[in-house]
């Protein structure tokens, strides 16, 4: 299983601060148009993604435990 | 520890003290607070949500980053989540370096990357309504998924 993590607008959107999901095997690219598609998720061509709190691209193929972040533009400062 | 995200008010003097070396000759430290007024807009107050874990990592790196640009430095920075009111500090960056000039190119480095790539974000509560913030203008896309090596190197 895969611990996914939403924050700032995304969370609003999934009601969630994660969601527990079997994503092992999906590229972090599909994990997001899954997602994206599945609680309408605004702007996700803005939203980076970590894989295991390290920054991952979406060709990155997802493992069994690995923790999913959903990292919208970052505001802090 | 000399990153650090804090749910309780910045003691600013503890962030500089953490940074004291007997080889600098400067400390600068930047102060991040929270602004009443953005393009005639008026903020009542600010929700900052972060994810710590990589927060903290992302911190460190900038921290190695200086460590490794600016020879001699020492780097300690914290930031605050939570609800924070207009005037309160939202960030503390201390660096210390054995020459002025490289202690304020390094604390300037220090807040432009963490507005690049540290998992933080504001909740900006106006008079009437509210709204996360990303980049000012949600003009940045990530195509590739992450960041560009030009969005992490410039």
């Amino acid at each position: 299983m895969n611990k996914i993590l939403f924050f700032a607008h995304l969370r609003d959107a999934v009601g969630e601060e994660f969601l527990s999901v079997d994503a092992s095997g999906k590229t972090v690219a599909e994990l997001k148009a899954e997602l994206s598609a599945k609680y309408n998720l605004p702007k996700m061509d803005t939203v980076m993604t970590a894989v295991n709190e390290e920054f991952a691209a979406n060709d990155e193929v997802i493992r069994d435990g690995d923790e999913i972040a959903f990292i919208p533009p970052v505001s802090g400062g | 520890m000399m990153y650090q995200i804090s749910k309780e008010p910045i003691d600013i003097q503890a962030v500089i003290d953490k940074v004291v070396q007997r080889e600098a000759g400067a400390i600068t430290t930047f102060i991040g607070t929270v602004r009443e007024l953005t393009k005639g807009k008026k903020t009542l107050f600010l929700i900052y949500e972060a994810y710590e874990a990589m927060a903290v990592k992302k911190l460190e790196q900038i921290g190695q980053e200086i460590e490794q640009r600016w020879e001699g430095s020492c780097v300690a920075i914290t930031h605050r989540v939570g609800r924070l009111d207009i005037t309160d500090v939202a960030v503390v960056i201390a660096v210390s370096t054995p020459h002025r000039a490289d202690a304020y190119d390094a604390n300037r480095y220090a807040i432009e990357r963490i507005k690049e790539i540290v998992p933080i974000w504001k909740k900006e509560h106006w008079e009437e309504g509210e709204a996360w913030m990303g980049n000012q203008l949600e003009t940045v896309a990530y195509p590739s998924g992450k960041p560009e090596e030009s969005d992490l190197n410039e």
